[in-house]
């Protein structure tokens, strides 16, 4: 057992740097820079460069368009792209209904589906949760009702994470209302230009439409877009979930973080030093650094177990949990250490002239994402259910 | 040692939830956001004619309520409670508070002013590279014959975009960091060589950067007393904030105890789970934690200043501390809508958050404390 890599490792890391600082869109890089909102252009941009290269789903299996990269050429990869600060890839295809479809559905299904998430062709959102049924999921009832070859679906779902931009979105919704409550869901793919959908943003707290409302009202469904056996889209759904807390972590995007609050945190000046040398602060920025390495090597440990076999298990509710969390004080320490440039709230500021916002560049979101971040410990199965699964599917409590 | 409220302060109490109960409700104050000069200046006005109580911390002579630091605390609570975007700290604590201390020609002049909802009083203090010292502050007060000549630029002034006056903290000599040479000016905010650039803050209130060019300012808007006095006033704003605190972390608790009882997961009200529960009855002993702390930071404000000081500075860090626990494990406990700006709970998070570092986070009073209390 060791940590170090292997020449071939190494000649792979410098290959991905080479290929990061050749091909990273400059244009996103600017608007990142300027700390501009991202349109659905922007993250497609790096999604495209990544599919033309053959790198844009480097977990899924070498036969649907993985990398067949090792563990460590994975952990590189992640490393090197939040050293680069590029942008983190919607998920909802890649690391969500993709991995579904390659293992559950039919030839079809993954001839139909997987090249399009690849190309980035398709833009795929997520309808699970309901505004009765968040961390209590499988109580949902958006309800499905057979009509010859097609479902029609009625019903609402919420937090449906950009919506506004989606080709695509997979449903859970019942199909056998009589039967016990994980047993009478089905997983369907729907077509967002279906008539009867209607998407309707949330704003939330930092000032953001990142999340909708999804009302469906009749809409028609071909029963050849339902995954895997009717009522038996549970099984999925769970899968989903455990790979939905793995990426969820986010380790080598907070250990990017951790230098960005280190570089504000050399900039802010507390009297006649920096507040890096504030003995408080640094304890701060240390223990933050303890946590985060403690994640990463758990995270390692089970990528090892899955690497020899095993797929994710319940042991992903730990990455997800303490990843969430170490996120969330991410965002706190930024907002502690800009002072009272955290107060000024710039969204839309200066329409209309080219006034450039007050304080540093690095303070303007500071509170926003602060507050927006409250969201980790909330989404993908808010962190008491996790919890719950770990003491009952680990410890058999 | 007595805890409990005379009738007057018990009567300014209920007038004042009566009045925001009926004109402060979740929907209007959004409204009032979206306006222009985000307010609605005739709740102001309203307070003090038709509920005569901005007089609340000001002696009988100036035809103020007689009552003090006490009666502040009791207004920020209830104002805290609506999340209200008024003033009153700016104007009636923190302005209404120099000019006790200014006394004289100054205090005749403005408190009546400030008791009729007509003088709007902003504090710029604080600056880019300033953090929480009062003293570190590079705007000059240069002496120009029987005035000054002011120089420099405040950062983020609350309520600036609203003020008939200005209360500027500046150098008249000494360096950058040093206590002597500090001293406190009262202006008229429209001055010539005055230059605002305002903005919403993330707490639904209206700021501005201030950039001074060679204001010239007369003799009179000095207010002896230099850091001393500025350290007393900003103590006083800061168990004011403590006030409010207590305000916000109630509306927290009810809202988050009111919303457990109702939504339903697992087939029961999520009340019910233990994990839950105890997370409640959490944030109900920082909640009141909060409320112990803003009365003992009260109290102890006529004392001498290094016991003064130091009770202060306890009182703010477990204010910031509690307040950060409550907020975010009533968004927590909320779950999804409560990041959405849909409900209210979110707005008493944001208003919350920034408490804890108004007037100095929780390590910044921790090490005020340490240094005037711990020595070797």
């Amino acid at each position: 057992m060791h940590l170090d890599f292997s020449p071939e490792d190494l000649a792979f890391q410098q290959e991905v740097r080479a290929f990061i600082a050749e091909s990273y869109p400059a244009e996103l890089r600017g608007k990142q820079d300027e700390g501009d909102e991202l349109s659905k252009e922007d993250f497609l941009s790096w999604h495209k460069v990544l599919a033309k290269k053959g790198w844009v789903a480097p977990a899924w299996p070498v036969e649907y368009g993985g990398t067949g990269w090792t563990a460590t050429q994975r952990y590189i990869w992640s490393e090197e792209t939040a050293r680069a600060d590029c942008i983190r890839l919607m998920p909802f295809g890649l690391s969500m209904v993709g991995p579904v479809i390659y293992t559950f559905g039919t030839p079809e299904q993954k001839a139909k589906y997987l090249p399009r998430i690849l190309s980035g062709e398709d833009w795929w959102c997520q309808g699970y949760s309901e505004p009765g049924s968040g961390s209590d999921l499988a109580s949902l009832r958006t309800k499905a009702v057979r009509d010859g070859d097609h479902y029609v679906v009625n019903g609402q779902k919420t937090w449906t994470t950009m919506a506004q931009h989606a080709d695509w979105g997979f449903f859970l919704v019942r199909t056998d209302p009589d039967a016990k409550q994980q047993e009478g869901i089905s997983f369907l793919l729907i077509d967002m230009k279906t008539p009867g959908i209607t998407v309707r943003p949330i704003i939330t707290l930092g000032g953001e439409h990142e999340v909708n409302e999804v009302w469906l009202e009749d809409v028609r469904v071909p029963v050849e877009n339902r995954v895997y056996e009717e009522n038996k889209g549970w099984t999925c759904a769970k899968f989903l979930l455990a790979h939905e807390r793995t990426g969820i972590a986010g380790v080598a995007a907070s250990k990017r973080g951790v230098e960005k609050v280190k570089t504000i945190a050399r900039a802010e000046m507390d009297g006649d030093k920096p507040l890096i040398a504030n003995a408080f602060f640094k304890r701060k920025i240390a223990e933050l650094e303890m946590d985060l390495t403690a994640l990463e090597f758990t995270e390692l440990r089970s990528l090892a177990g899955e690497s020899a076999g095993k797929g994710p298990g319940p042991e992903s509710s730990l990455l997800k949990i303490k990843g969430s969390e170490i996120q969330q004080r991410l965002t706190e320490l930024t907002l502690e250490a800009v002072g009272h440039y955290g107060a000024p709230y710039f969204r839309g500021f200066g329409e209309g002239d080219n006034a450039h916002p007050i304080g540093p560049d690095y303070a303007h979101r500071a509170a926003p994402t602060y507050f927006n971040t409250r969201k980790t410990t909330i989404y993908g199965g808010s962190n008491e259910i996790q919890r719950n699964i770990i003491a009952k599917m680990v410890l058999g409590l | 040692m007595d805890f409990s409220y005379t009738e007057t302060q018990v009567m300014l109490r209920d007038t004042l939830a009566r009045f925001l109960a009926d004109t402060y409700d979740f929907e209007t104050r959004k409204k009032m956001l979206v306006r222009p000069e985000g307010r609605d200046p005739g709740i102001w006005k309203a307070l003090a004619t038709e509920l005569g109580i901005l007089g609340a911390p000001f002696a009988e002579e100036h035809g103020g309520l007689g009552g003090g630091a006490l009666e502040n605390m009791i207004m920020m609570e209830e104002l805290g409670k609506v999340i209200a975007v008024e003033p009153y700290l700016q104007t009636v604590v923190i302005g209404g508070g120099a000019m006790k201390a200014a006394g004289g020609a100054m205090a005749d002049a403005v408190i009546p002013e400030i008791i009729a909802g007509n003088a709007v009083i902003a504090f710029a203090y604080a600056e880019p590279q300033g953090r929480y010292d009062l003293a570190n502050i590079r705007t000059s007060a240069k002496a120009d014959g029987a005035g000054y000549v002011l120089s420099g630029h405040k950062a983020v002034v609350y309520a600036a975009p609203w003020a008939t006056h200005l209360l500027v903290t500046a150098r008249t000599g000494g360096s950058t960091r040093e206590r002597s040479g500090v001293e406190l000016f009262l202006i008229e905010a429209n001055l010539p060589g005055i230059v605002r650039r305002d903005y919403p803050t993330v707490d639904g209130f209206q700021a501005s950067e201030i950039y001074f060019e060679n204001v010239a300012i007369p003799g009179d808007a000095l207010i002896p007393g230099g850091i001393d006095l500025i350290e007393l006033l900003v103590d006083e704003a800061t168990m004011a904030v403590c006030g409010e605190a207590i305000g916000i972390s109630r509306k927290l608790h009810e809202g988050t105890l009111d919303y457990i009882k109702q939504r339903k997961q697992f087939g029961q009200p999520i009340g019910k789970f233990q994990v839950l529960q105890h997370r409640m009855a959490d944030i109900f002993i920082e909640v009141e934690q909060i409320a112990s702390m803003a009365l003992m930071g009260t109290l102890k404000l006529d004392l001498p200043a290094a016991e003064r000081k130091a009770a202060v500075s306890l009182a703010k860090a477990k204010v910031s501390r509690s307040i950060n626990f409550v907020g975010q494990n009533a968004i927590q406990t909320h779950g999804g809508i409560g990041i959405t700006v849909e409900l209210s709970i979110g707005h008493y998070f944001k208003r919350g958050t920034m408490i804890e570092n108004q007037f100095g986070s929780a390590d910044f009073h921790l090490g005020r404390f340490e240094d005037l209390t711990l020595a070797a």
